[in-house]
């Protein structure tokens, strides 16, 4: 049955920002859904609040809203777009929960609207834990034993029947979260409650634990025709009670008979069957026992997943693009295999190499938290290797990961015992080094559950590594097939082989004849280098490709649409080491390699490419250089005399008490060549500086640290330029809301300046220039400034220059409506500003965009939420509207921290900022907010004449104000810091915000945008506009 | 160094991890990613060299419960990174392999070899130890016969017939299995199901198998050039129409000879666990265990079918159609004869290894019986 010709506008929703367990794999899906439905002839309205997207590049759809993926927001868009239909399935638990929600609210019946692809009783059969169960046991599948509960006392009626330990699981929720395994009496009632907190309907599952048994996972397909594919299987080298995020996967499984897998096969067939998915992907769960072949059914994902992309780049089938044809009525035998072309898409793909996923973890940046894997998501990225043994891919899959800070192996092996059973962030560098240091197999599987198929072969890897890269390197395609058909898709990655015999080909390339460029991307996602970097890798592959040139990636990031093999003309899938990109150079003899896209990863390897003779398109090596080397950039910036915060640089805590003196307090401190403010403080005294350095910076190997003097109060601004080394044109300058001091990467920002002066601009625009052109960018230029104000009016300084795409590239191209990372590729591939006719700025005016970040402390309670220095948020979203306070608004409902409009703000602010910090109490009150305040503050605020009630601080005793929070008592906080010490104020009233999930404001100029916004949003749900509309030239 | 070459010359190295000998046959690939023990007792495999795509071959073992006959037919066993774990099995792969007697090497470069026969062909080969001469290696080559012409059925049947009570308790009906290399999993499917067997060497007379008063007969799957069994169709054309029938792989292309149809050689096989077979007459998709080196050509002589309607003429039986085919090349997969009550299909619905979808088609055979 082809194509539906009864519906012509489909409204896809996007995943929203980057967090932890919903990350870039969801532009991908939506991305190639957008264009296959596109392709279709179909108008696509899309609904996405992450602009770091490519899917929200406007040529992806016909209208784009960058709106929040909140029911009010995505209503407006519905009837101001009236699509025929709306298809969930693609924008992972968000777009899933917000369909459900627009389903049950009545809008989409009110308006007209299908939900195709999976309908709302199949959404409540997979996402409702109870009916799950329930439809699992009437399709005669096995669940582990369970009950839920909607309250504390009813789980507690449950734990003799399930049993110790037992696992929560909330219902509704990502990546586990608010989840948990309960060992004890005392964990079980608290996990029990905090995952009732977590989930949106407050409701958990309690479930006999099966931890240590298997985990497997299918990818099914099901058509119209009741047709089902099994696209690719993964088994989860971490057994059960390791989260499959934070597991290290494989695929195909690996230990399975036949037997046993076809059982699984049939499971999931019979699953995605009785929950009733009737076009589409879906990921099936399994615990396998070991020993006895039991199975048992965890969980089904009613939509495309982490594990869809994962398996899409496992095998070359593209699930979501497949799904999206689905969706619209094609069967899988209408659909050809891209890969083979002369097949069809009903089959099941073979793999005839091993593919292993490694996740990516962030925890050095959130100090005091959990840091052992258990049932809810803690990973902030993965890599991907492919490799002929299992030993290749899971040894590529390791060095891809990009560690800023190795693994710490120098314990005993006891430790080392230790830490493999309780499964933490380097659990596999354990086990290596456990079993290079004799540890037996026994012991391993004892301690670890993990099947002795995969021990055997981590032990043959610690003996010798090398003898898994035995023979030499040949690069081979991803075929689906096992090489049964020939490909006609370039995508490839290395193996090591015998030599070929004579007279056949070592690689499976077909280079063609035209010039290629390579692009390096940006590997694992991580906290300060995120999708946006992989934004701009894409940019550049179509530049190159509509430059006649073959654009060829290499990147190892299976989220990616980077790792697309329809993005470039060649794919390889490989780590971004120096030995693997120069491999490929040496095949691809590009005309040269762009660095400048892919965040620090490419820049690293930027010298070393250099060196080996390989031409870098762009900025040159030595400008970077010029650019990052502290003492370089301030001669520069000195001979344009331009204004920078003194610092100095110092190898010990002699040389750096000494220069701090120097400096001048306060001083911001952190090691050399680090990005997203890594281990960087700020320091107010000479006894914090010697606190900190016994902690942290002096680095073991003597490399520098650096310290800068600190300005206080500055406003920050960042400025996104581009370059041909004649001329400069400024793309976008942002004003941060928060000080400078907080990360520009965690800081809110708005594009255009609300409270700079047109000189100021103007002086930031002419520095801008003077430092493109004397570090000879071609291409992107980043810098940072901040603005003082001092009585004899406002000063500038400048802080950093990055010569390379920055963080905002893809919010200031979103923002402008102009490409920023395609103009700078164009200007690397040889064009001129003036050819390419740009004004020499590119900001609109006629409407206000705001950044937010998004910061993942709901998934790391424990850690302080107060923002600083070094970035910690994992995502972003971005608000548009005619003002500064409904953009900002909007940029804070989409973030998830939506303001309230009435209620009770909490205030507790630091003595130098009672007064302010009082102003901001009086407005919120004139806004019909109570107010209710620590003493020192509640003196301040009623020093103004308003009412304002007392809470107790903690170490009064209850009830304090964390009871209040706790209790529900306040809707917002506004709390600047006195002290971020673990266990002070301050961080017990974050942390209970957080876990309470309301907004919790951490700085005045915060509070005071806040404020603002919530006037604005008086005047009722603001309009919404699509990036079409801002851009359409009047 | 032991290696690989095949009767064009190309040579593939690796190292000897089975019995310690040289062994010649046809070489051949096999898709499928689990069920190496499976395969490798199948005796369709008879007289083959089984490349596997997959690379790790071994990973759990071998166990009783997997063998598709009493012995390894496969004639060596050629893998990239063969595995010996035994946990959770009885034995070790590569351990099993050497007490079978039967040559296996690993280290090879598969998928190079894989892509020399898709485009090649499949060919005679052997698999030679410890530096054997390469001239004395391609003259055993040579000596190989070519698969074409060879009548295997004969070398793998039983010599006497035998009986198998169902293994359900319940009393089906009586099947006649004309045994021309039977897999196991395609008598324990009709057992389960409540038959009871006849099984018959692949040289008996019809009128030897009606002697036992079936109630219906099972073609079944076996190894070797199909046009070398005139003995057997001749014998197949004396039952058709007589007792409802049901065929698989050889059985399906011995009932399409039956019915004047003839059969050539695929040029490399199809051998996994992945192909889709469509059914014409319901339209539905199978994912199917596939063995199979010879195909069925059409009534009008077509290797392929284009159309996704059922192909139908009248044979000396009745009317025929052709009710499935192959989605990846549109080669036949299927046949029936409505007013004999006779059908067949190409792959393996007994799966053993590979994917179960269509197991049903043993309930419908039984159903037949029935009616
Ligand atoms: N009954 C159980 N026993 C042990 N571990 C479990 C059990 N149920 C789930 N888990 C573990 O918790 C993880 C998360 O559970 P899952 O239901 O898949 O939630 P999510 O929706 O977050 O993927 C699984 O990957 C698995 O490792
Ligand atoms: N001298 C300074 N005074 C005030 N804040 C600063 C100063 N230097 C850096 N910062 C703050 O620290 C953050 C991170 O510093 P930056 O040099 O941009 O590091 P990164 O390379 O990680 O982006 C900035 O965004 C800014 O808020
Ligand atoms: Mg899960
Ligand atoms: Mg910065």
């Amino acid at each position: 049955m082809p194509r539906r010709d009864d519906i012509h506008r489909i409204l896809i929703l996007g995943s929203g920002p980057i967090v932890i367990g919903q990350a870039a794999e969801f532009d991908y899906s939506g991305a190639q859904a957008c264009k296959v439905l596109a392709e279709e002839g179909y108008e696509v309205i899309l609904v996405n609040s992450n602009p770091a997207t490519i899917m929200t590049d406007p040529e992806f759809a016909t209208a784009t809203y960058i709106e929040p993926l909140l029911p009010g927001p995505v209503t407006k868009v519905i009837e101001r777009e009236r699509p025929d239909a709306l298809l969930p399935t693609l924008g992972g638990q968000t777009a899933l929960n917000l369909a459900k929600a627009l389903h049950e609210d009545g809008t989409l019946e009110r308006l007209g609207v299908e939900l195709i692809g999976a309908d709302y009783e199949a959404i409540r059969r997979a996402e409702d834990r109870e009916l799950f169960r329930e439809t699992m046991i009437s399709a005669g599948l096995r669940v582990p034993r369970s009950a839920t509960a909607t309250t504390l006392a009813d789980a507690l009626e449950h734990i003799d029947e399930i049993g110790l330990p037992a696992i929560v699981r909330p219902a509704f929720t990502l990546g586990g979260q608010g989840g948990g395994i309960a060992r004890s009496r005392e964990d079980y009632g608290r996990i029990v409650a905090g995952g009732i907190a977590a989930s949106p309907i407050g409701q958990v599952l309690i479930e006999e634990s099966v931890l240590g048994w298997g985990e497997f996972e299918l990818e099914v397909m099901r058509d119209r025709n009741d047709n089902v594919v099994i696209v690719c299987s993964i088994e989860n080298v971490d057994p059960m009670g390791v989260h499959t995020g934070d597991s290290v996967t494989v695929a195909p499984q690996q230990t399975l008979s036949d037997e046993t897998y076809q059982r699984l096969r049939d499971q999931a067939i019979a699953v995605i069957r009785a929950v009733g998915v009737e076009t589409g992907g879906s990921n099936v769960q399994f615990a396998v026992n070991p020993e006895s072949g039991e199975i048992v059914v965890i969980e089904m994902n009613p939509r495309v997943s982490r594990s869809s992309a994962l398996a899409s780049k496992a095998t070359g089938f593209p699930i979501a693009k497949i799904a999206a044809r689905l969706a619209v009525g094609y069967a899988l035998e209408e659909i050809a295999n891209d890969i083979t072309r002369a097949t069809p898409a009903s089959f099941e793909p073979t793999i005839d190499y091993v593919v292993v996923k490694w996740p990516r973890f962030a925890f050095e940046k959130f100090h005091g938290v959990d840091a052992d894997l258990t049932t809810h998501m803690k990973s902030v990225g993965e890599a991907m290797a492919i490799g002929r043994t299992f030993g290749q891919a899971f040894l590529k899959a390791m060095r891809s990961r990009e560690l800023d800070v190795a693994a710490d192996l120098d314990v005993s092996l006891e430790t080392l015992l230790e830490r493999v059973a309780r499964a933490g962030a380097s659990r596999f560098d354990e086990l290596l080094e456990a079993l290079r240091r004799g540890a037996s197999l026994e012991t391993l599987a004892q301690a670890t559950s993990i099947d002795p198929w995969f021990l055997r072969e981590l032990e043959a890897l610690a003996r010798s590594p090398e003898a898994a890269f035995a023979g030499v390197r040949s690069y081979r395609s991803v075929d689906t097939c096992a090489g049964e058909f020939p490909a006609t898709t370039p995508y490839h990655y290395s193996a090591w082989e015998r030599p070929a015999p004579d007279g056949s080909a070592r690689h499976e390339i077909a280079r063609g004849e035209r010039p290629s460029v390579v692009i390096l991307g940006s590997g694992p996602n991580r906290i300060g280098q995120g999708i946006e970097f992989d934004y701009c890798c894409v940019h550049a592959a179509m530049t190159v490709r509509a430059s006649g040139r073959d654009a060829v990636m290499i990147n190892c990031n299976p989220e990616t649409v980077s790792t697309d093999y329809d993005t470039s003309d060649r794919l390889y899938f490989e780590p971004l080491t120096l030995e693997d990109v120069l491999a490929v150079v040496e095949l691809e003899a590009p005309e040269g390699v762009i660095v400048q896209f892919g965040g620090q990863t490419p820049l690293r390897l930027a010298a070393g490419l250099e060196r080996a003779g390989v031409r870098l398109l762009g900025t040159s090596v030595d400008s970077i250089d010029a650019a990052e080397d502290r003492g370089r950039f301030g001669e520069l910036l000195e001979r344009l005399g331009f204004q920078a915060p003194p610092y100095a640089t110092a190898r010990t805590l002699e040389e750096a008490l000494e220069a701090a003196d120097t400096v001048g307090y306060p001083l911001l401190v952190r090691p050399s060549y680090v990005l997203g403010g890594r281990a960087m403080e700020i320091v107010y005294a000479r006894a914090d500086l010697e606190n900190y350095l016994r902690r942290s910076a002096t680095a073991p190997d003597g490399r520098e640290i650096f310290l800068d003097h600190f300005l206080e109060n500055a406003i920050e601004v960042d400025v996104d330029a581009l370059c041909d080394g004649r001329d400069v044109v400024i793309g976008g300058i942002m004003q941060h809301v928060e000080e400078a001091g907080i990360h520009s990467g965690d800081s809110a920002c708005v594009l255009p300046p609300h409270s700079l002066g047109a000189e100021m601009l103007d002086q930031i625009r002419e520095q801008t220039r003077g430092i493109a052109l004397a570090l000879h960018v071609v291409g992107l230029l980043n810098v940072q400034f901040a603005v003082i104000s001092r009585p004899a009016g406002a000063e500038l300084y400048v802080i950093e220059a990055n010569p390379r795409a920055s963080r905002t590239v893809p919010f200031v191209s979103k923002a402008v409506g102009r490409p920023l990372a395609k103009l700078a590729c164009s200007l690397m591939l040889g064009e001129t500003l003036a050819s390419l006719g740009l004004p020499s700025e590119l900001m609109s005016g006629r409407f206000v965009a705001v950044k937010e970040a998004v910061l993942p402390f709901n998934r790391f309670l424990g850690a302080d939420t107060l923002l600083g220095p070094e970035m910690r948020s994992t995502g972003e979203v971005m608000g548009v509207a005619a003002d500064f306070p409904t953009a900002f608004a909007k940029a804070q409902a989409a973030a998830g921290a939506a303001l309230p409009s009435s209620g009770t703000v909490f205030v507790t602010v630091t003595d130098s900022d009672k007064a302010a910090g009082a102003g901001l109490a009086a407005q919120l009150h004139d806004l019909g907010f109570a107010i209710v305040a620590t003493s020192g503050t509640a003196d301040a605020i009623e020093r103004m004449g308003v009412p304002v009630r007392k809470l107790r601080k903690v170490a009064d005793g209850s009830p304090h104000v964390v009871d209040a929070i706790a209790g529900g008592e306040v809707d917002l906080v506004i709390n600047t810091p006195t002290g971020s010490g673990a266990r002070s104020d301050g961080w017990e009233i974050r942390r209970a915000a957080v876990a309470r999930g309301i907004p919790c404001i951490t700085t005045l100029s915060g509070g005071q945008a806040a404020a603002r916004a919530i006037s604005a949003a008086r005047q009722g749900e603001p309009q919404v506009v699509s990036l079409q509309e801002l851009h359409r030239t009047p | 160094m032991s290696f690989v070459l095949l009767e064009d010359g190309t040579r593939f190295d690796g190292e000897a991890v089975g019995a310690p000998e040289a062994v010649t046959g046809e070489v051949v690939f096999n898709t499928a990613m689990s069920g190496y023990q499976e395969s490798v007792t199948d005796p369709s495999y008879a007289r083959q060299l089984i490349t596997f795509t997959y690379p790790h071959i071994g990973n759990y073992g071998v166990s009783e419960a997997a063998m598709e006959s009493d012995r390894i037919h496969a004639r060596a066993v050629i893998m990239r990174d063969a595995r010996n774990h035994t946990r959770g099995a009885e034995r070790g792969w590569l351990d099993w392999l050497r007490d079978g007697g039967i040559p296996a090497i690993t280290g090879v470069d598969t998928r190079a070899l894989v892509r020399h026969i898709r485009d090649a062909g499949s060919m005679r080969g052997g698999v030679f130890v410890d530096d054997t001469d390469e001239a004395a290696a391609a003259a055993a080559i040579a000596a190989e016969p070519a698969m074409s012409g060879l009548d295997l059925a004969r070398e793998v049947t039983p010599s006497e017939p035998l009986e198998l009570a169902a293994t359900n308790g319940s009393r089906g009906p009586t099947i006649a299995l004309i045994d021309t290399g039977v897999k196991s999993s395609i008598v324990s499917s009709l057992r389960a199901r409540g038959a009871r067997l006849q099984i018959h060497p692949c040289t008996s007379d019809a009128d030897a198998i009606l002697a036992g008063s079936p109630h219906a007969v099972m073609l079944v799957n076996g190894p070797g050039d199909p046009a070398a069994l005139d003995y057997l169709v001749e014998q197949v054309r004396r039952l058709v129409g007589r007792l409802p029938m049901f065929g698989v792989c050889l059985g399906h292309q011995l009932l399409c000879r039956a019915v004047g149809l003839e059969t050539y050689k695929l040029r490399f096989g199809h051998r996994g666990a992945n192909h889709p077979v469509k059914d014409l007459t319901t339209g539905r998709i199978e994912i199917t265990s596939q063995n199979h080196g010879f195909a069925v050509i059409g009534p009008g002589g077509e290797h392929t079918i284009e159309d996704d309607r059922p192909v139908r003429w009248e044979t000396d039986f009745g009317t025929a159609e052709l009710t499935h085919i192959n989605l990846y090349d549109r080669t036949v997969e299927g046949l029936r004869l409505p007013e004999a009550r006779a059908s067949t299909v190409q792959y393996h619905p007994e799966a053993g290894p590979g994917p179960h979808d269509a197991l049903h088609l043993f309930d419908r055979f039984i159903e037949a019986i029935g009616a």
